[in-house]
């Protein structure tokens, strides 16, 4: 891609929905639950029957609050909803409840650390809206069937100031924006599921003007890695348009994962009229202080509160602490380890090292597997009492994922104990010293290395539970006699 | 404020209806006779005052978040013009 | 005399000496029906298997000596804008032709609790769109006292069908005059309630924030009745009041000394027939005769009330409507070209002129550019005749004036020309807009068609408007009369 950096400067505004995991849906009493045969989770309600009426769900409420003040957002003293008219099958009402110019939250902002610098994304506004249905297209694209599952599943848009400045910082901003939804626990917030999803605004302007470009708007992405890609290869294309002294049309792009490039969603509407107005069935939102207290207690301890806290009082590398707390349950996972052990230090490694490796290696989850923090953190206790040694221990962590074990029984059940006891290790010692005298030549005559044999075959004696620098302690001892 | 027949287009089109020849002139008189009647609240000074979306004065009107029975598939697609498989069927959106 | 002239009382007495059953009074209902309704033509779906097997269900209960719901066993017309389960709702649109519910109006699970029975759907305007019953994509149902003259609308089947003794009474729905002035015209007693008394849960919604279900009657204790068995906090329908029920029928005590009743000059004054305005004068001079007290006041923004509510109406149920997409339900127009010609044709075929202009009229006033001109001025101006009443119960219990400026027009008269016909409503939209509730009874006849008294009171004050009207009709003979058939 031609160097465009010092020419222009890239603006982007990410608009993302978040799928709260209610249990029924926000305005009628369906199931949420994901994965029903089409149109089985519907009713006249969600199903725009003529004469229904909504009800809104307190709990998608107190989602949508909690979310807002994680992010740092005033919370409206009085809200509503509103109605937004439009045509298309999968909204059965022709009109989607939504709200406009009284949402629940209004300028928040979230840290994001790109480079090794922090910087601070304003976040616009958060709104709480229903989901409409899913189209699948069939007939070679001359027909399309409808399936209302998702009608009125709650959602909320989360729209950022247009402040990030790179196609990373945008990476940046929605893992921390996601990191945040999953401490909450509002929402499953999986890009794959559909519970997060996210369009962007690109523009570019030539370094030091002061109105922004024109704006493109990107959809499709549909992981943190086609947010990205889709934001680098626009970026490059609208650079490449302005170079050629041509203009940015202000249009809607999808991003084509398969050909890796952004394409024109032409289409014959013009921009929608949407005709907001204050939807009649529904009464406004009042937030007390006391429901927004209420609320605020629920809020856990979020990623840079418990970043800070690792990097403080664990001594934790800022990077190791921002990979571990990116996660609610691997921050938890971390946490419940220290419960077994001091050392966060050896449980960050573990984690970082063979935790992770193993995870992203197969595409799971720390979900898929069966180690628990505890196992890791009686684990570590295990080597430094000098039960196990370091290499053994690899052999343990792949039985705890395996099997959820704690270490104390694996290690039983293996016969996996270090052997310390100096006269066992010494018996073998003699043996193998008496197997190998043309390495106990070779030490003799000077070659250092030659422990590092012998030690070897004591260990491969010892099916490695023998204590490594107790072995090489005694057999220098015993070469020295 | 007097619209025209573009207008009345423009309207008919937002609201998915086809209109003859004769019911668009028709309605852009109507609509216009209308208009012009409705003009007269510009007489009254709203300055201040509230709009009135709704007229008793509920708030946190909200249901506890508990899972009710949905409808039987066939009475989901009791009244469908079209359905497939369980799916209401409609033609799509030619570019 | 027929059965349906008994009072609500002496027909329960009588049933339960055993002289009535339920199966009578439906026979009742469904004689009468095919004897007259060939010329009225009120009724859209006759609901008969169903009617009598829920009588004869109702008499082994009485049989068993069971305790009784309110409206036990009283043959009722529902008009058709209200679900019923099973049963076809058109809202009178050839839209819904084919339409057949999958779930009951809260309404309707209430009038079952009540042991009511239900004996067919009632014509109405189209999608209670209109102010005669022309509207109707179906047929246009007769004024019982004259055939040439329109029932009113757009509860004009509900409104016929309870004059001409079809049934016991009728449910309608009222947005900017649609219970009450059919009432008045067809000679009867229609209620309007406050706005979140009675469920609207079931009801194909027109304008939202207007659109209320009550009761048409031959009298005000049986409007109380029907009253007492529909209102009353729903959780399905957020506009739902919680408020208490009152006794409705221990409010008919006829005293009415000392009721303090404004009467708005602007409901008197210019565009309303003489005879009409006579009429409520004659009232009034009753129930001064009974202690009442009235003065004339003024509701000064009166003569801008039908300007705002064509606008906040037609906004609401444009949006209301779009749900009539031919997707889900209703009439799809066959072989469409592709998804917009699906939409186009469908709503196009589906709909009437008057249901397609005020659509227009809505979508217009909601759309960029125009909802700060229109729709949000509109809800503005709402406030102000809001603001009228407020001040006006502030000295007085009731309102009074008449409910239509003229008695039930001509068949035909007034159809060209939407505007005249909207301002047919301009006594009963004001009511409407505040969300108060009213009453019309009748109190005359002009030229031998009837007219009504509209009384209206404070927010979930219907007690004190059916005793006003209850003592009138006590101390009259009008509610005795009896269209020709």
């Amino acid at each position: 891609m031609p160097v465009t950096e010092t020419k222009y400067e890239t603006v982007i505004g990410l608009e993302v929905h978040v799928e709260l995991h209610t249990k029924s849906k926000i305005f009628c009493g369906c199931s949420t639950s994901f994965g029903a045969p089409p149109n089985t989770h519907t009713c006249p309600i969600c199903l725009g029957h003529p004469g229904v009426l909504p009800v809104l769900n307190r709990q998608a409420v107190e989602y949508a609050m909690k979310a807002a003040m994680a992010l740092n957002c005033e919370i409206a003293s009085v809200s509503k909803f509103d109605r937004k008219n439009y045509f298309y099958p999968d909204s059965p009402k022709a009109y989607q409840i939504s709200q406009y110019d009284q949402p629940i939250g209004r300028n928040g902002w979230i840290d994001i650390e790109v480079n090794g610098e922090t910087k601070r994304i304003g976040i616009t506004r958060l709104h709480l809206e229903e989901d409409a249905g899913k189209l699948t297209h069939v007939d070679g694209g001359y027909a399309s069937l409808v399936d209302f599952n998702r009608v009125g599943t709650p959602l909320i848009e989360i729209v950022s100031e247009p402040d990030l400045r790179s196609p990373e910082e945008a990476r940046a901003y929605l893992e921390k924006l996601r990191a945040i939804m999953q401490y909450c626990d509002v929402s499953d917030v999986k890009m794959e599921e559909g519970s997060l999803r996210c369009d962007a605004n690109i523009s570019l302007r030539p370094v030091g003007q002061k109105e922004f470009g024109t704006k493109t708007e990107l959809k499709n992405m549909n992981s943190f890695r086609g947010v990205q890609r889709g934001l680098e290869y626009e970026q490059w294309r609208q650079a490449d348009v302005l170079d050629s002294g041509g203009r940015i049309v202000q249009e809607t792009r999808r991003w084509d994962e398969a050909q890796g490039k952004t394409l024109s969603m032409r289409s014959k509407e013009e921009a929608h009229d949407y005709r907001y107005f204050p939807d009649p069935d529904l009464v406004r939102l009042t937030i007390s202080d006391e429901w927004k207290e209420s609320v605020r207690r629920t809020i856990p301890e979020l990623p840079d509160a418990r970043k800070a806290r690792y990097t403080g009082d664990y001594g934790l590398p800022s990077y190791d602490a921002e990979v571990i707390t990116a996660s609610r349950k691997l921050a938890d996972f971390f946490e419940e380890s220290l419960n077994y052990t001091n050392d966060a230090k050896a449980v960050s490694n573990w984690i970082m090292g063979d935790l992770l490796g193993y995870l992203n290696a197969n595409n799971l989850e720390l979900d898929d597997v069966k180690i628990t923090g505890q196992g890791l953190g009686e684990m570590i206790g295990l080597i430094e009492k000098g039960t196990i040694s370091g290499k053994i221990a690899k052999t343990v962590f792949k039985s705890m994922l395996e099997t959820g074990k704690l270490p104390g029984q694996i290690v039983e059940e293996q016969g996996l104990v270090q052997i310390s006891d100096e006269g066992a290790i010494r018996a073998i010692i003699d043996k193998v010293v008496g197997n190998n005298p043309q390495s106990v030549a070779d030490y003799k005559a000077g070659k250092e290395k030659a422990v590092g044999f012998l030690v070897g075959q004591v260990m491969k004696e010892t099916r490695g539970k023998a204590n490594p620098g107790l072995v090489n302690k005694l057999i220098v001892e015993r070469l020295k006699q | 404020m007097s619209i025209r027949i573009q207008d009345v287009e423009h309207v008919a089109d937002l609201a998915r209806l086809e209109l003859s020849d004769e019911e668009k002139v028709e309605f852009t008189e109507q609509l216009n006779a209308i208009l012009q009647y409705v003009e007269q609240l510009n007489k009254l000074d709203t300055d201040g005052v509230e709009p009135t979306s709704h007229v008793m004065p509920l708030a946190n009107v909200m249901r506890e978040d508990e899972v009710r029975p949905s409808l039987p598939l066939d009475q989901v697609l009791l009244n469908a013009p079209d359905e497939d498989e369980g799916q209401i069927r409609v033609p799509a959106v030619l570019e | 005399m027929s059965l349906f002239d008994l009072k609500l009382q002496e027909i329960h007495d009588r049933m339960v000496r055993g002289d009535l059953s339920v199966s009578d009074l439906v026979d009742r209902s469904f004689e009468r029906i095919a004897e007259v309704d060939g010329k009225v033509r009120a009724f859209l779906t006759l609901s008969e298997e169903q009617a009598r097997e829920s009588a004869k269900a109702l008499d082994k209960h009485l049989l068993a000596g069971e305790e009784r719901g309110l409206l036990f066993g009283l043959p009722a017309g529902i008009k058709d804008n209200i679900v019923t389960r099973g049963l076809r709702t058109t809202c009178a649109s050839r839209f819904l032709d084919n339409f057949r519910p999958v779930y009951n109006a809260t309404v309707m699970n209430r009038l079952a609790e009540a042991q009511a029975v239900t004996v067919g759907k009632l014509n109405m305007d189209e999608f209670a769109m209109g102010g005669s019953n022309e509207n109707s994509a179906y047929q246009v149902t007769r004024n019982p006292w004259n055939p040439e003259r329109v029932p009113g609308g757009s509860s004009g089947g509900s409104a016929a069908a309870v004059a001409a003794g079809e049934v016991y009474f009728a449910l309608g729905s009222d947005t900017g005059g649609s219970i009450r002035q059919p009432a008045a015209y067809c000679g009867i007693v229609g209620l309007k309630p406050t706005y979140g008394l009675v469920s609207r849960f079931g009801l194909v919604a027109f304008a939202s924030s207007l659109d209320q279900i009550g009761p048409l009657t031959k009298n005000v204790e049986d409007s109380a009745y029907v009253l007492q068995a529909i209102a009353g906090h729903d959780p399905m329908d957020s506009t739902s009041a919680k408020v208490d029920v009152p006794d409705y029928l221990s409010a008919l005590t006829g005293d009415v000394k000392g009721l303090r009743i404004g009467v708005p000059k602007e409901y008197l004054g210019e565009g309303i027939a003489s005879r009409v305005r006579d009429c409520v004068l004659d009232a009034l001079k009753k129930l001064e005769s009974l202690g009442a007290v009235w003065e004339e006041i003024s509701l000064p923004h009166t003569g801008y009330a039908v300007a705002a509510y064509y606008l906040i109406a037609s906004s609401e149920a444009s949006s209301n409507l779009a749900r009539f997409d031919g997707v889900r339900y209703g009439v799809r127009a066959e072989n469409p070209d592709d998804l917009l010609d699906l939409y186009r044709k469908s709503r196009s075929r589906g709909f009437g002129p008057e249901v397609k202009r005020r659509i227009m009229l809505g979508t217009y006033a909601l759309s960029s550019g125009y909802y700060d001109a229109y729709y949000l001025k509109a809800q503005k101006v709402r406030t102000l005749i809001k603001r009228d009443f407020d001040r006006a119960f502030e000295q007085f219990d009731i309102i009074i004036g008449p409910t239509a400026p003229t008695p039930a027009f001509k068949i035909g008269e007034q159809i060209g020309d939407p505007l005249t016909m909207y301002l047919n409503d301009i006594l009963t939209i004001p009511v409407s807009l505040a969300g108060v509730p009213a009453i019309s009874v009748p109190c005359g006849l002009a030229d031998g068609l009837p007219v009504g008294l509209q009384i209206i009171g404070r927010p979930f004050d219907e007690p004190t408007v059916l005793r006003t009207a209850h003592a009138f009709e006590q101390h009259s003979d009008f509610h005795k009369l009896r269209p020709q058939l």
